[in-house]
């Protein structure tokens, strides 16, 4: 499966905003303009933009409480994004789901999710709609290796294999739930194997890698679409920062595994790819840079001038 | 309005048939609610008409089952998801209360989550403390859901197609001691009956009777006996919980002065607290007598017969509490 240039490009640039955003918040966070928590996905870039690469505008995703990533690369709109994040009515939610739970039902993005393990039955359930409906949609449930350990991942996979359901469930293993490491609480020698007694397929892929992971993405879906069902798609990465923005991330991690992950950071990973493939020069790629930074600048300014939710909202909503 | 004596069963079954003749996008799944028709029986022919594709068995998983329920709601389907006993409904709190009741206002308006929840409450069939609980104040508690409670099959047909047609996250409690229970009930298709609209089951002018789900025959049978000792007893069903039609609980007993509510769900912090205080409050400067509360007895509800019953509210209940406010 090669990609084309067009793609890789956008890839590219999808990471960088990815990145920038997440930078911007850690900003916003210290100079006291938003409240409240933010997980930040710096370093887990590939996966999201691996994953939406493969999809299309119609698909489906839900995402997790280190979500910005996944919107970003799903189509969310950064200023609507970054005004959520600070509470603003601008936001996609009109400020009121906040960084955990950003939901852009219009391109796709069913919501983040303040639970963990919270998206495994909505995207399992958004496959089965599809299904129903007679459509040939596909829906993405990103979870973390923390979720892996949650009964519902084991109920939506016996569903999903049982009804063929056109869903995928892409795990990113970070190697730390919040601040413990993943194999100290959890059996089996990989959560890709968890789901092969439901005759499910998965596979583990450097989650490093965008190409990689745009590659075991795309063959999925392919399965999803003809109607032959679910995989499962173990995605080995690493977040740099802390759990949350108010986590050092040290201690608990050592510096050198901190480093040796730095060390093949997936913007830069897929840069060099570009480069040595003679798909775009230097120059065109610190060109898309400045445009990022640009786009990053205009969403946070547009955001901070934005005003708060007027408090009579407070009860709009509810319901229906 | 052309009639036809039915079961609170059948009522049920053909609220759904005429839903899901209706609507395409309307589908029903659950353990067992296929060929065999639910464990109750009252499904029996749904499968024969609308197959497998849309009378769905499922997996003994609830949390699954309701999380991809919420999952087709989202995304243009209008699931009804079957939950055997409301005991199991604790198997899916975390898809009904921190998913289903809060994804529309979490995502600022965009979502709507049209998934009605059926399941069944009511002790009485001596299935012991899991299979026997009334837990609708659990989810009367939380923003976002609507909750109704029909006592007759009526009631049954109306409420339930109003909740297949919500745009929201209904759960839907049918006591499985009245599966059985007859009464008339409107035929055309387009019979609904509005949420948060209460209905007087029984007009009286010295007590008010506030009741729900199968205490409503409870405080007919007492209303009956309490009028041969010459006290005349309004029976008020409120039929939705969220919704709640307040302003007719208050002005039937602004009427009668005095209020007894009787509910099924365990007595304390239950559905009976929260009518009491909306009763006080609103008709405070007309109410002759204290309040009285009757629920469920605040244990696990026993198995042996006998202990069993004891934990339910009867109409002797009723009519002692009516008698302790010396109306004559």
């Amino acid at each position: 499966m090669s990609l084309s240039s067009e793609i890789l490009i956008k890839m590219y640039r999808a990471m960088l905003r990815i990145r920038r955003f997440e930078e911007q918040i850690w900003e916003v966070y210290t100079g006291g303009l938003m409240h409240g928590l933010a997980h930040l996905y710096i370093g887990e870039e590939a996966v999201a933009v691996g994953v939406c690469a493969a999809l299309r505008d119609d698909d489906f995703i839900t995402s997790t409480h280190r979500g910005h990533g996944h919107c970003v690369a799903k189509g969310g709109n950064l200023e609507a994004m970054m005004a959520e994040v600070m509470g603003r009515v601008t936001g996609h939610c009109r400020g009121k789901g906040g960084s955990m739970h950003i939901a852009d039902m219009s391109v796709g993005i069913l919501g983040a999710n303040g639970i963990v393990g919270g998206g495994f039955g909505i995207a399992t359930g958004a496959a089965l709609s599809a299904q129903k409906r007679g459509t040939d949609q596909v829906a993405v449930c990103f979870f973390g290796d923390g979720a892996s350990n949650q009964g519902i991942f084991f109920e939506v996979m016996n569903f999903a294999a049982i009804w063929k359901l056109p869903v995928i469930y892409v795990c990113e293993n970070n190697h730390y739930g919040e601040y413990t490491p993943t194999e100290n609480v959890t059996a089996g020698k990989s959560i890709a194997d968890r789901s092969l007694p439901f005759g499910i397929p998965s596979t583990t892929v450097d989650g490093s890698d965008a190409i990689a992971v745009y590659e075991a993405t795309a063959e999925a879906v392919e399965r999803a679409r003809k109607g032959d069902g679910a995989t499962l798609i173990e995605c080995d990465t690493y977040r740099y920062r802390g759990h949350h923005v108010g986590d050092p991330g040290e201690g608990y991690r050592s510096k050198e595994e901190i480093e040796s992950w730095m060390a093949k950071d997936p913007i830069q990973l897929l840069r060099t790819k570009i480069l040595d493939d003679n798909i775009a020069s230097g120059a065109e790629l610190d060109a898309e840079e400045r445009e990022v930074e640009k786009e990053m600048e205009n969403a946070l300014e547009a955001a901070k001038a934005a005003p708060y939710p007027d408090v009579e909202e407070v009860n709009q909503h509810v319901y229906a | 309005m052309s009639m036809r004596e039915m079961t609170y069963g059948e009522a049920v079954k053909e609220a759904m048939a005429e839903e899901m003749r209706r609507d395409p996008t309307v589908f029903l799944m659950g353990e067992d609610v296929g060929k065999a028709g639910t464990v109750f029986k009252v499904l029996l022919g749904l499968h024969d008409e609308f197959g497998d594709d849309r009378v769905i068995d499922t997996p003994i998983a609830e949390a699954g089952l309701v999380g991809l329920g919420v999952g087709a709601a989202l995304t243009g389907s209008r699931p009804i998801v079957d939950i055997m006993f409301g005991d199991f409904i604790a198997l899916a709190m975390d898809q009904i209360v921190n998913q289903a009741a809060k994804l529309r206002y979490m995502s600022g308006g965009q979502a709507i989550v049209p998934i009605t929840i059926r399941s069944t409450m009511g002790a009485g069939r001596s299935s012991a403390a899991q299979h026997s609980q009334s837990l609708h104040a659990w989810l009367a508690h939380i923003p976002g859901l609507k909750v109704a409670i029909p006592s007759t099959p009526a009631d049954a047909k109306g409420l339930f197609k109003t909740a297949v047609r919500d745009d929201n996250p209904v759960v839907i409690y049918e006591d499985k001691m009245m599966y059985a229970l007859k009464g008339m009930v409107p035929t055309e298709e387009d019979y609904t009956i509005p949420f948060g609209q209460a209905h007087i089951k029984r007009e009286g002018d010295d007590v008010t009777l506030i009741a729900t789900s199968s205490m409503v025959h409870v405080a007919l049978d007492a209303a009956d006996a309490l009028a041969e000792q010459g006290i005349s007893a309004e029976v008020v069903d409120p039929r939705t919980l969220v919704p709640l039609d307040r302003e007719t609980l208050i002005e039937s007993v602004v009427k009668t002065t005095r209020a007894v509510i009787i509910d099924e769900g365990y007595k304390s912090f239950g559905i009976t607290g929260e009518i009491a205080s909306t009763v006080y409050n609103g008709a405070f400067d007309y109410i002759d007598a204290p309040i009285v509360r009757l629920g469920a007895m605040d244990v696990p509800v026993p198995f042996s017969k006998p202990l069993e019953d004891a934990t339910i509210p009867t109409p002797e209940d009723v009519i002692k509490a009516v008698q302790d406010m010396k109306i004559r």
